[in-house]
């Protein structure tokens, strides 16, 4: 069911955002636009507005939902999820630090968060590898969880004398956004989802075994401690990148693999795959919806994909275990 | 599974960190083909981290630990796990799948990434399957069964790696007799076939009449190694558990029988 439902779940969603908006384009008149066809202003629009921002919509809902499935796994938490590893936290401070500084170009913002995320995790596979043992999966959540702890710390004292415009556009970040879509964000992010999505459905079968535990993992022929800490840089990656591309937007990663296993699908290449395009349509969904509802205002993303996930989440609480 | 292969501990030394204090201290350990060999002793004796050193699990090593003329702490965990097949004392499943997809898992050390089960893989695990008894419940999934059953399928899952080593810690912990009876008759069928086990166990009498060799562990040393009728002696066994105890023989089968005594008041 799931395999039907999610192909045409997207595939309306993708209709609908390119339909929708200030000037709406009626449903035909989107597959003439996306061909060059017909009115000038439809073609921009749907072409040069709507459809990078779907695009993007798509890569990051991909990148989380995968991630989350792929870290749930080999973590053997069903409440791990890619910000909890320290990604959202160094990706706010490297954000609030370009607020701060008035480094608010087109790609400072994104850089500064990516480089604030890769730190981050980099410091917590260090903390986790100090304490001996990086194949830990207890010690691996701790450190992110201290990490992201300190990260907030320091966002608070950070922000306290900041003026207000500047606190409001830290804050409007981190509040997940996909307002600031445009082609060569798509393609960058897209050429790092691939090769993420791509190197975890590969660990398909390792997640499995991984899964089973340390000593079981081991017997099935695992190097515990390599696997998991690839799974975990991979994982850490897609969500950095997804961060940097359009803020923080939490639920995706935690929410969207519970529901696709929920639905039966365990196995891992099938579940990061499912999560994958699961993360996509709720992205996609919460994005029309906070571009749609109170227009020409604009809802904080990240906000409404936990508005849906919630509701979704538990509905089909009795069948996550 | 390829030819009888042996597992060996040679003068093997095992500690949790680096430098800790040892657990396992110059243990030499032979299991041969076509045996069963039974590794006992009191909790926290070594048994379990010997298990852990099979798994390369240690971080603190000395000595060797061979399949056949294989080093194991040297060798690629892959390639072990087509020799070894272990059996962990716990294990306890984050994610429940269906009992037949978990013991399709014992396949995987022998599929690359991208190979599919093939019909080969699959006429293994259904065989597997039918050695643990565990085909009535094939269809359900792990958190559906009982403590009994879920030590079965694992145990089917072990054979599913079609090894020519079994190597299980308490494998009929949580097991009715019947079960536990059932489970050693198969792992004697499989030591008939050829395969090396090893078990690790609590239940000395049990132990004692299917073993072929026992290894008796004190102190993360071998305190006493040989045929059971040699192993089950009461001074010995007093000497390691602490406890006063008194070894008969079973009247009908005629095995070394171990009854541990109330202490006088």
């Amino acid at each position: 069911m799931l395999w039907t439902v999610i192909p045409i779940a997207l595939l309306v969603l993708m209709i609908a955002s390119l339909a929708v908006g200030a000037v709406p384009v009626a449903p035909f008149a989107v597959f003439r636009a996306l061909a060059g066809k017909g009115d000038d202003l439809a073609i921009t629009i749907v072409r040069e507005l709507r459809l990078p921002r779907v695009a993007l919509a798509i890569l990051v809902g991909a990148a989380l939902g995968s991630s989350g499935a792929a870290l749930q796994g080999t973590l053997r938490n069903p409440l791990a999820e890619p910000y909890l590893l320290g990604v959202s936290g160094g990706a706010a401070v490297g954000a609030v630090l370009a607020f701060l500084f008035g480094i608010t170009g087109a790609a400072s913002v994104p850089l500064l968060a990516f480089a604030g995320a890769i730190a981050a995790v980099l410091l917590v596979l260090g903390l986790a590898r100090a304490a001996g043992s990086a194949r830990d999966p207890r010690t691996l959540l701790m450190a992110g969880v201290i990490i992201g702890a300190f990260a907030n710390a320091a966002i608070l004292i950070l922000l306290a004398d900041a003026s207000p415009d500047r606190v409001r556009g830290a804050l409007w970040w981190m509040a997940g956004s996909l307002s600031d879509a445009s082609w060569s964000r798509v393609v960058w992010l897209a050429v790092y989802v691939a090769l993420g999505v791509s190197l975890l459905i590969a660990r398909g079968r390792l997640l499995d075994v991984l899964a089973l535990g340390e000593e079981s993992a081991a017997a099935l022929g695992a190097n515990v401690a390599q696997a998991t800490q690839h799974v975990f840089l991979i994982s850490a990656l897609l969500a950095a990148a997804s961060v940097a591309a359009a803020g923080l937007i939490g639920f995706v990663g935690l929410v969207v693999p519970n529901i696709v296993r929920a639905f039966g699908v365990v196995r891992h290449r099938s579940l990061i795959v499912a999560a994958a395009l699961g993360g996509a349509v709720l992205v996609l969904l919460a994005d029309l919806l906070a571009r749609t509802v109170r227009a020409p205002l604009e809802l904080p993303l990240g906000a409404i994909t936990a508005l849906i996930g919630v509701p979704v989440f538990l509905a089909r609480l009795r069948r996550i275990r | 599974m390829s030819a009888a292969v042996a597992l060996q501990f040679d003068d093997v030394t095992l500690a949790y960190m680096p430098g800790g204090t040892p657990v396992v201290r110059h243990a030499s350990i032979t299991a041969a083909p076509g045996k069963i060999t039974a590794i006992v002793g009191p909790n926290g004796s070594g048994k379990s981290s010997l298990v852990r050193g099979v798994l390369g699990l240690m971080p603190e090593r000395d000595g060797r630990i061979l399949a056949g003329t294989t080093d194991i702490i040297r060798a690629a965990p892959r390639a072990v796990s087509r020799l070894i097949a272990v059996m962990p004392q716990r294990e306890s499943l984050a994610f429940p799948m269906l009992v037949r997809d978990y013991v399709a898992l014992g396949r995987a050390p022998f599929l690359g990434v991208w190979d599919a089960i093939t019909a080969t893989d699959n006429a293994i695990v259904q065989d597997a399957m039918r050695r643990a008894d565990v085909i009535p419940f094939a269809d359900r999934r792990t958190d559906e069964l009982s403590g009994g059953e879920w030590q079965r399928v694992r145990l089917a899952r072990t054979l599913a790696q079609d090894t020519p080593i079994l190597l299980l810690d308490e494998p009929t912990t949580f097991l009715d007799i019947a079960h536990e009876m059932a489970t050693f008759e198969t792992l004697s069928r499989e030591a008939l076939s050829g395969r090396t086990i090893v078990l690790v166990s609590h239940t000395l009498t049990l132990v004692a009449r299917f073993a072929d060799h026992m290894v008796l562990m004190h102190d993360g040393r071998v305190a006493a190694a040989g045929p059971p009728r040699d192993v089950m002696q009461a001074g010995t066994l007093e000497a390691v558990y602490g406890w006063p105890l008194v070894v008969s023989h079973d009247p009908a089968v005629g095995a070394p029988t171990l009854v541990p005594l109330r202490r006088p008041r």
